[in-house]
Order: C-alpha cells, then sequence, then structure tokens
C-alpha cells in the first residue's frame, strides 16, 4: 500500500493488536461517538469551525484574515472536524487553536512540531496541522522544524511570520532584517536572519509554499495543495502585525509596488511577473537563477515553474532570489514532491513486525534462558 | 532478588568467612577429592562467591561477565551483578581511564547485593589490577593474565616492576595465567591472525571460570553460536577458546581446586536473569497489553536509559511505537502528542533529560494527560558521571518545575522489581489521567537478578475508558468536568464525534477547560491538581515494616535501589542480636498515608540516600522527623558492611551500648548473616 493510498483511506488501524474483550480502544470510542452522533459529519461550513471563544487578536490583525481564510477553506477538504487536530506553540499565532471547532493543543513554545509528529505518527487517520510563527518556529522550535521536515510526517505546518516578536511587545525576530530597531536593538539588529523557505528546502522539505495573509485566493489556493500533500507541508505566511511592525508587507501588498516584486509560481507556467510582465527568470552561469528583463532574453532562457523536481536546489534557488526587502518575492508553491511518509513507514514496520512474529507477551516474558523450580 | 526470599540463609558451610579458599588443596580441610584427567583435583563447597572481571574496555568484560551471569543464573544460584565501565567508548587501551570491570554475586542462598568486595579478582592488564586491587581482601584469589604484564603496559600506569613477580602481592593467592599466549596457542589451526585470535582470550577466560566454578557451558556454547551465526569461523574460534579455557583449569597443576555453589533455594516457578532496563522495557509492553493502548516511545539516545529504546525498538509487534527524536524535548513532546491521541505515552531519558523535558512535564501536569517519564538516574550534576549511579534527582523529580506542578513519582527498588513499578506508574498515570516520573537508576538498569516470570493474566487490568459522549448538561463536553474519585478529567481522543476541545498550557477554567484569567479559578485549579496527585494515595497498599523481632527502636527508610544494600545491612545487624526495622518507599509521590505515623513510631530513622541527603529532607518537612541522614555519591551502591556500621552506630547512641559488630568489607560473612 503506497502512502498516499493509505492516508485518503478513513480508517481507523492503529496497528494495535487487540488485549482482550472490553478494552476501550482508539478506534472503540470513535466507534462510539459514530454510534451515538451518527455518521461522522464531513460537509462542513466555516461556521461549524468557529468555536464560541471570543477572538483576541489586536483589531486590524492579520491573523483574522488568515483564520476567516482557513475556516472557509477547510470544509472544501472534506475532512470532519473532529478529525482535525490543529497544535500551536507559543506566541500571537499559536493562539489559534482554540478559535477552531477542531481537536487542539495550544502546547509551548518551539515544540508543536515535536507534539504533531508524535500524534501525527500514533495515528496516521488524523488532519494535523502545526500552527506557528517565525519565533515560536524558527528560534525556540528551529530545531524541531527542521527534523520534522525532513522525517516529512503527515503534517501541515502554517507558519505566520511577521518578522516580529508580537506577544512579548516587539523585539526582533530570527526573520528581522539587518539593522532593524526594536525594543531590544536599539541600536539596530545585527543578526542576519533566516529565509524560512530556503530554510525549509535545506532540511530537504517535500512541500514548501508562500503566501500572503490578505490574498485570500493565493493562500487558499496554496493551502488546498498543503493539505492534499502527503508528507510535511510548511506554508509561509507573510502576516502583518499592525502593532509592533505595521506594513512589513506593503512593498508586496501595495498595488503599485506589489506586481513589481512578486513573482508568481505556477507549475508548468514560465516566471514571468512585473507590470506588462516585463520580469523574469532565467538561469545564471553559476546553476542559480537570477532576475532578468523578459525583452533581453530569449522565451526558450526562461524558466518554466517545476515544483515536484526532485532536487531541492532549483527550489531553493528560487527562495534566493527575494532580498531581505522582500523584492523579488516568490508567492506560491516552490515544492512538492512526493515521498513516502514518517508516520505510514512506521505502521508499516508495525505490521510487518506483527506478522513475522505475533504478540505474545508470555513468550517475551520468558525469553530464552528460562528455568524452572520445583 | 525480591518477591521470592525464601528467608535468611544459614551459615557458611565451613569455609572460612570472608575469604576464597585456597587453591591449593593442601592448606584447605573442606575439600574432596576428584580425579578428572588423570590429576587430583579437589572440590571445594561454597554458599557464596564474589567473582570481578576487570579488563580494558575492548577485553570483552560486561560480555564476560554476562555470560558468566546467564550460567550462573540457569544453574539455579541466586545472583546480583554490578557492571562498571567508563562512559569512554575504548579509552587509550591499557590505561586506568579504559578499565571496565564486572561484578557477580551468586550463592546457594537469597542474596540482595553483588557484594562489598570480591573474593576473586581476574585482571586482564596491570591497569586492571591497579584499578581493582584496592578492593580485594587479603587472601583473595587474584588470576592475573601474565602476557599483558609487559613493560610497556606497566610503565603506563606506573608499576617500576612487575608485580607478578616482584612479591607485592604475596598477601593474596596470585595465579599468573598466560591468558593471551594460550588463547592464541588454542587458535593456531583456526585460520585466524593473531590480533583476531587474541579478542577471543575472554572466552578462554570464561572457559576457566565456569571449570572453576562448575557452571553448565551449553548456554554460552548456544549463544556464541547464535551471536556469530553469520560469521561461524568467529564462533568456532570463540567456541574452541572457551573449550580450551575448561580444559586448561581441568588439566592444569595451577588450580587443583574447583568449588561447587549449590542452588538456592527459590519458590517453585519458571525463572530468568533480567537487567532493570530490559525488565523496565517488558513492564511498559506489559502496560499497552494490559491497558489496550499503543505505547509511544519518544527518547533521545542518553547513557544509562539507551537500553530500553533498544529494547522497545525490538517489540513493533505488540503495537510499541519507537520514535528517535531530535532532542529529549521532542521525545517527550512527540510522547505527550501521542498520549493526546489515545496513546499511552513514554519517555526515557537520565538525570540531564529530564532537566529539558521539565516544561512538557508541566504541560502534562496542565493538560492531564498520562504520561509516563523513566529517569535511570546517573551521577550528576551536569554530564556528571553517566555511566555510574546516583540518586541524586529525586528532588529534580518531585519539585523541578516552574509553577506549582505535582508530578507522582515511583521508584523500583531491584532489577526484577523495574517490571512491577512500571506498571504500577502506569497505573497511575492512566487513572488519575497525569504524567508520573519513574527513578530509576544506572545500578538497576545494568545490574542484573534472577526474575520470577509473572503470568500475564495476573499482571494489573490497566483498561482504560475514553470518553465517547458529551459529558455537560446541555449537551456539551466539558474536558475538565473530573470524576468526584480520582479528580481525572475524561479522557476524549481526536476523531471521536462531538468531543472536540482544546487544551493547553494556559490556566484552564474548571469543568470548560477555556483559557481562564480569573484569581479564583487558578487558586482552585491549583489545589485541584494538587489534590489530586495527594489523593493517589488511597490507592497505595499500607507500607510495609520489615521488623521481624518487631521490638525493633530504630527504622532504616530508603527509597529505590539501595533496597538491596540496606536490606543486607539490616541482616547483618539482626545476626548480630540486635532489632532493626526496614521501610522502603516505592512512592515518593504522594508518600503513603500511613507513613507519618509509622515513622513517630521509633526513636530514630536513618535515611541512606546515594545523594546529599534529598528523601531526608522531604521527610523532615513533612513528617517533622529527625531524620538521620547518611549519605555517599561516590557513583557505586553502598557497601552492606558500611551500612551495617552506620546502623550500628544509631543503634548503639539511641540505646547507649557500645558497638562490637565487626563491619570490615573483608569479613562479610562474620555474622553468619546472608548478605
Amino acid at each position: 500500500m503506497t502512502a498516499i493510498e493509505s492516508t485518503n483511506a478513513h480508517v481507523h488501524d492503529l496497528g494495535m493488536p487487540a488485549a482482550g474483550p472490553d478494552v476501550t480502544t482508539i478506534s472503540g470510542a470513535i466507534d462510539a461517538s459514530v454510534a451515538a452522533n451518527g455518521p461522522k459529519q464531513t460537509t462542513l461550513k466555516a461556521k461549524d469551525l468557529k468555536t464560541d471563544q471570543e477572538v483576541r487578536w489586536c483589531p486590524g490583525c492579520g491573523d483574522y484574515v488568515i483564520l476567516n481564510a482557513v475556516q472557509s477553506f477547510l470544509p472544501s477538504l472534506g475532512i470532519a472536524r473532529e478529525d482535525m487536530v490543529i497544535v500551536s506553540g507559543i506566541g500571537c499565532s499559536s493562539r489559534f487553536p482554540y478559535y477552531m471547532n477542531t481537536y487542539g493543543m495550544h502546547s509551548i513554545h518551539g515544540r508543536a512540531p515535536a507534539i504533531a509528529t508524535g500524534l501525527a505518527a500514533s495515528r496516521p487517520d488524523l488532519s494535523v496541522w502545526v500552527v506557528t510563527g517565525d519565533g515560536d518556529a524558527l528560534s525556540i522550535g528551529g530545531n524541531h522544524l527542521i527534523h520534522t521536515l525532513r522525517r516529512n510526517v503527515n503534517l501541515t505546518i502554517l507558519l505566520f511570520n511577521n518578522r516580529i516578536y508580537g506577544l512579548t511587545k516587539g523585539q526582533y525576530s530570527p526573520t528581522s532584517e539587518v539593522g532593524k530597531v526594536t525594543k531590544s536593538t536599539p541600536m539596530g539588529s545585527i543578526d542576519a536572519p533566516f529565509n524560512p523557505v530556503s530554510l525549509a528546502l535545506g532540511a530537504d522539505a517535500t512541500f514548501v509554499g508562500r503566501a500572503m495573509d490578505s490574498d485570500r485566493k493565493g493562500l487558499t489556493d496554496v493551502l488546498r495543495q498543503a493539505a492534499e500533500h502527503q508528507g510535511t507541508s510548511l506554508v509561509e505566511i507573510y502576516q502583518n502585525c499592525n502593532i509592533f511592525n505595521d506594513g512589513a508587507f506593503e512593498l508586496l501588498k501595495d498595488p503599485a509596488t506589489g506586481p513589481m516584486w512578486t513573482i508568481p509560481l505556477v507549475h508548468g507556467e514560465p516566471l514571468v511577473f512585473g507590470p506588462g510582465g516585463a520580469s523574469c527568470v532565467v538561469r545564471d552561469d553559476f546553476g542559480g537563477l537570477r532576475i532578468a528583463e523578459t525583452n533581453q532574453v530569449d522565451a526558450s532562457q526562461i524558466v518554466v515553474h517545476d515544483a515536484h523536481r526532485e532536487d531541492p536546489s532549483y527550489a531553493f534557488a528560487l527562495s534566493r532570489l527575494s532580498s531581505q526587502d522582500l523584492r523579488y518575492s516568490p508567492m506560491g508553491v516552490f515544492r512538492s514532491v512526493a515521498k513516502p511518509t514518517y508516520d505510514r513507514m512506521m505502521a508499516d514496520q508495525l505490521e510487518d513486525a506483527a506478522a513475522q512474529e505475533p504478540a505474545d507477551l508470555d513468550a517475551l516474558l520468558a525469553g530464552s534462558d528460562s528455568w524452572t523450580v520445583s | 532478588m525480591t518477591g521470592t526470599n525464601p528467608g535468611i540463609s544459614s551459615a557458611a558451610n565451613g569455609v572460612a568467612p570472608g575469604m576464597h579458599p585456597a587453591v591449593d588443596p593442601a592448606i584447605d580441610a573442606a575439600a574432596h577429592s576428584s580425579a578428572p584427567g588423570g590429576l587430583v583435583k579437589s572440590v571445594v563447597e561454597l554458599d557464596r562467591v564474589v567473582i570481578r572481571l576487570a579488563g580494558d574496555s575492548g577485553d570483552g568484560m560486561q560480555l564476560t561477565g554476562g555470560r558468566f551471569t546467564s550460567e550462573t543464573a540457569s544453574f539455579g544460584n541466586d545472583l546480583s551483578t554490578l557492571p562498571n565501565f567508563p562512559a569512554e567508548i575504548r579509552a587509550p587501551t591499557g590505561t586506568l581511564p579504559g578499565v571496565s570491570s564486572f561484578q557477580l554475586h551468586f550463592a546457594d542462598h537469597d542474596i540482595m547485593t553483588p557484594g562489598d568486595a570480591p573474593d576473586v579478582l581476574v585482571v586482564m592488564n596491570p591497569a586492571a589490577l591497579k584499578a581493582n586491587l584496592v578492593d580485594l581482601p587479603g587472601g583473595g584469589l587474584l588470576i592475573a593474565d601474565s602476557d599483558e604484564f609487559t613493560p610497556r603496559n606497566l610503565a603506563k600506569v606506573g608499576y617500576a616492576s612487575n608485580p607478578l613477580e616482584d612479591g607485592s602481592l604475596e598477601k593474596w593467592q596470585l595465579v599468573s595465567v598466560p591468558l593471551t599466549s594460550m588463547t592464541t596457542d588454542a587458535l593456531a589451526d583456526s585460520g585466524l591472525g593473531k590480533k583476531e585470535a587474541e579478542r577471543s582470550k575472554n572466552m578462554f577466560t570464561l572457559g576457566l571460570l565456569s571449570w572453576m566454578y562448575h557452571r553448565p557451558t551449553e548456554g554460552t556454547i548456544r549463544f556464541l553460536e547464535r551471536q556469530f551465526r553469520r560469521k561461524p569461523q568467529i564462533a568456532a574460534a570463540n567456541i574452541a577458546a572457551f573449550r580450551a579455557g575448561f580444559n586448561y583449569g581441568e588439566t592444569t597443576e595451577a588450580f587443583a581446586v574447583s568449588y561447587e555453589v549449590k542452588p538456592a533455594p527459590m519458590a517453585p516457578g519458571k525463572y530468568r536473569h533480567i537487567s532493570g532496563n530490559q525488565a523496565l522495557s517488558y513492564g511498559l509492553v506489559a502496560a499497552g497489553q494490559r491497558s489496550g493502548l499503543p505505547v509511544f516511545l519518544g527518547a533521545y539516545p542518553i547513557t544509562p536509559a539507551s537500553d530500553i529504546l533498544h529494547e522497545l525498538s525490538k517489540h513493533k509487534a505488540y503495537g510499541v511505537r519507537t520514535f528517535q527524536a531530535e532532542d529529549e524535548i521532542a521525545g517527550i513532546g512527540a510522547a505527550l502528542g501521542a498520549s493526546f491521541g489515545g496513546a499511552l505515552g513514554v519517555t526515557t531519558t537520565s538525570g540531564p533529560g529530564v532537566a529539558l523535558k521539565a516544561e512538557t512535564i508541566g504541560l502534562a501536569v496542565m493538560t492531564e494527560l498520562p504520561l509516563l517519564i523513566v529517569d535511570v538516574q546517573r551521577g550528576g550534576p551536569s554530564t556528571g558521571l553517566p555511566t555510574k549511579t546516583e540518586q541524586s534527582d529525586l528532588l529534580q523529580a518531585l519539585y523541578g518545575r516552574n509553577g506549582e506542578a505535582p508530578v507522582p513519582v515511583i521508584a523500583p527498588r531491584s532489577p526484577g522489581d523495574c517490571f512491577d513499578a512500571t506498571l504500577e506508574a502506569a497505573r497511575i498515570a492512566l487513572t488519575y489521567r497525569t504524567p508520573v516520573i519513574l527513578l530509576s537508576d544506572g545500578y538497576l538498569a545494568n545490574g542484573a537478578e534472577p526474575w520470577s516470570i509473572p503470568a500475564t493474566d495476573e499482571l494489573p487490568d490497566l483498561r482504560t475508558e475514553f470518553a465517547t459522549e458529551p459529558n455537560g448538561e446541555d449537551g456539551e463536553f466539558l474536558p475538565y468536568l473530573r470524576d468526584p474519585e480520582t479528580l481525572a478529567r475524561p479522557w476524549a481522543v481526536p476523531g471521536t464525534a462531538g468531543l472536540q476541545h482544546r487544551i493547553g498550557g494556559l490556566e484552564k477554567a474548571d469543568k470548560t477547560g477555556n483559557i481562564s484569567y480569573d484569581p479564583e479559578n487558578h487558586d482552585f485549579m491549583t489545589r485541584t491538581r494538587q489534590a489530586k496527585v495527594d489523593g493517589i494515595a488511597a490507592s497505595i497498599p499500607a507500607t510495609e515494616v520489615d521488623d521481624p523481632d518487631g521490638d525493633a527502636r530504630v527504622a532504616v527508610i530508603g527509597w529505590g535501589s539501595t533496597y538491596g544494600p540496606i536490606g543486607a545491612a539490616c541482616r547483618r545487624i539482626r545476626a548480630s542480636g540486635r532489632s532493626i526495622a526496614q521501610v522502603h518507599l516505592r512512592h515518593l509521590n504522594p508518600l503513603p498515608a500511613d507513613l507519618g505515623e509509622i515513622l513517630a513510631r521509633y526513636d530514630r530513622v536513618v535515611c541512606p540516600e546515594m545523594n546529599l541527603g534529598q528523601l531526608a529532607m522531604v521527610l523532615r518537612a513533612k513528617y517533622l522527623v529527625d531524620v538521620h541522614s547518611h549519605t555517599q555519591v561516590r557513583g557505586l551502591p553502598f557497601r552492606a558492611a558500611e551500612l551495617a556500621a552506620v546502623f550500628q552506630d544509631v543503634i548503639d547512641g539511641t540505646t547507649g551500648t557500645v558497638a562490637t559488630l565487626d563491619t570490615g568489607s573483608d569479613t562479610p560473612a562474620q555474622t553468619g548473616a546472608a548478605l
């Protein structure tokens, strides 16, 4: 069975041998709830995903837009809300689970990918999401992020990047630009920032995308592809913090400048952008990519976007086109390749082991070197 | 050995106490003769022997000790082992830091410790001699591989002359044997090179010891065939070396005596020998089977806990998932995530790892999910002594978190007891929906003893109910509505329709689990979490007080792996005609409900610990008892004789009599007590 076949199926085979009668197994609990509540409701509406909790982000925060987009698009996946779990860390974005009528855990700073890994690896039947921020995912939780990506556990990570620490009231973050003046950097930040997409691709992430909070269509499109991807998906969402870093993405959002600096990524389409398609992406002499003026190059030189390239260096080169002031920002899906998922491989090993030698606790405890005293 | 205690054995059988009888039969009256191979050989019966094998880290001492242990276990002796090895995998050959040793105590009666001091010391090189001779009592048997006492090896450890030849060892019964060259001679036709052939010298040594102590050899031959089934030449060489060593013992004049230690009386049943880490691993597998839950282990490699990860990774057929995480934090994080999903989440580590996991343990306290945290303690602080034992994480386990974060703490007392303690930890975690810390230590982890194999259908029933329906009056689900008896909250696993809920580290409102910053609610929830853990005491059986005479005025209280040495020391005290009561704690949080009343009965309470008095501090704070703390942090278990001296002093201080008990470590059997 391939990873894609198995995880699409709505089964609750949890790889657990029966331990005797009357045991309330996980699948038993789920079956009981189905018996009590009827079949799982997979035709949700956005309002079905709202909770009774008051949303407590600052008025005007980009997180509202993302929440609305997620609540609007999730029902289209056809997954029952009880089969979705949202795990978050700490930070403004990490309050997200409280506002979603799914299962959720608001955990500790940076650790959401680790917690989600344990959940997704032990429950391949669930749709597991991680909501995190630039500080949560890239600073305190950087280690978990890269290792989750390399393992390819089946979960979807939404990284809200506002390039600032919001909940601690405005210190620079690992994605803040050099020279950023904040409370903790009165003379300007001297830290070189991470490019989250480059970082993820360096960890050989199988799905990496980027979207803008205010671009409902583009965001939904990337989220859908991320959700459908089998394995770890990372979506960087540029998100405006209107209190501590207002206008951070204005260059890309402003209708006057946005098209000039945004490179839309569409699989199979040439990388042409800017007003009138004036700019394009071509290969440079060193195996990387560079920006060119479309009318200065032959059409055959223009790179046609291929998100399915096995070698991540192309997607990495794409991610390096943008400067830290966001000029030439590719938006969309950088990379989407199929690889076996960790949870499926783990489940397969359990199945193989059980097939080779069925569980026998008495035999295990007795071992091969026992003796009897009579 | 626990659970099948046949009682204290009688005195030694005509053997000079504390001294391994001479290898020369002429000076030993208890010998009787036999005549294998034409030589007149005597057989001496002993009631107990402590053997220590010491060599270079690369000499295979741990393997040799393990095999001798297996032979001894299958023969039916009671036994206890103490592996002692450096943290370095291969320190420079022939140096003191590279010395690795394995001590085995076996007896024809019930014993409790690996022995204070060896009766027999086998040294494979000068470094092993230098590092271990201090522990060998005068008159003890010393077997040395003379081939390795080269000028170069002697110089490495600062011997100016060869101690095997300069008379400096005349206080001991020295037998110099060219173990290495006899091994290579025996393997001359094996097709192996000299270097490769030399590597079998540990098996030659094992063969010699097997002859000396009448050990059954079939198990070792089977083991070697199994171990090297893909390298038949190596298997054959090791078996040949093993047989050569055995035959050498039978034919040489160097050893005119062999020794018999009869099987120990044990309760009828099926036995095996087991190490603490192995027993703990089986306990986790059994907990999964008895609860019907899949086990999920999230772990990062760390000494001395890694063997649990290794063992559990073999048992996937039992629904056990093992996840080798990127760090300690991810290990426990993944385990907690799995618990949220309905698994029995487990993480295994040692002290430094517990420090890293503290924040996630706090999250488990707040989210009230079942979780097992296994701390195989080692010497600290910081990296400390990775391969040595200590009990210095007790206060970390009890209090090492931010906020009021009560966590139940359980400690096994012997290698085999790691199995039962694990099931008890799982019971508490599942019943009360709480993280539980299981405090093993390096001595329990690597030490081994005979284990009475339990009947699996008599193991505790750990079945657990998941929530399947809303529990609120208005049809809503209240994730923090508690069971009135246990105060446990419902465990609703993702996938269960209608029970969607959010949990997390922010303070929870009572019943609904929503975020709450309300002062009254925080006070209430803090006290409720504490009350839930305190309430576990109601499910703990009455504390056992071991006071056979019933008139003890002094009680000794311990926890964890000190059970054996404390018990052995108490036997010495009682054998000298005095009374002492022994209390050994399995539950360190909450403490048993009857403990305060028990401690108040005694004039003095002594608490030996391998830390600087952590349990003593807790007992003093909780019960206002003037606990006499006796501590040691040498990275090694207590010696029974030393503890007996301490207890004696306390008893005499209480009654005003003068100490008369000779507690010298070279006369452990003087009192006739079984140790």
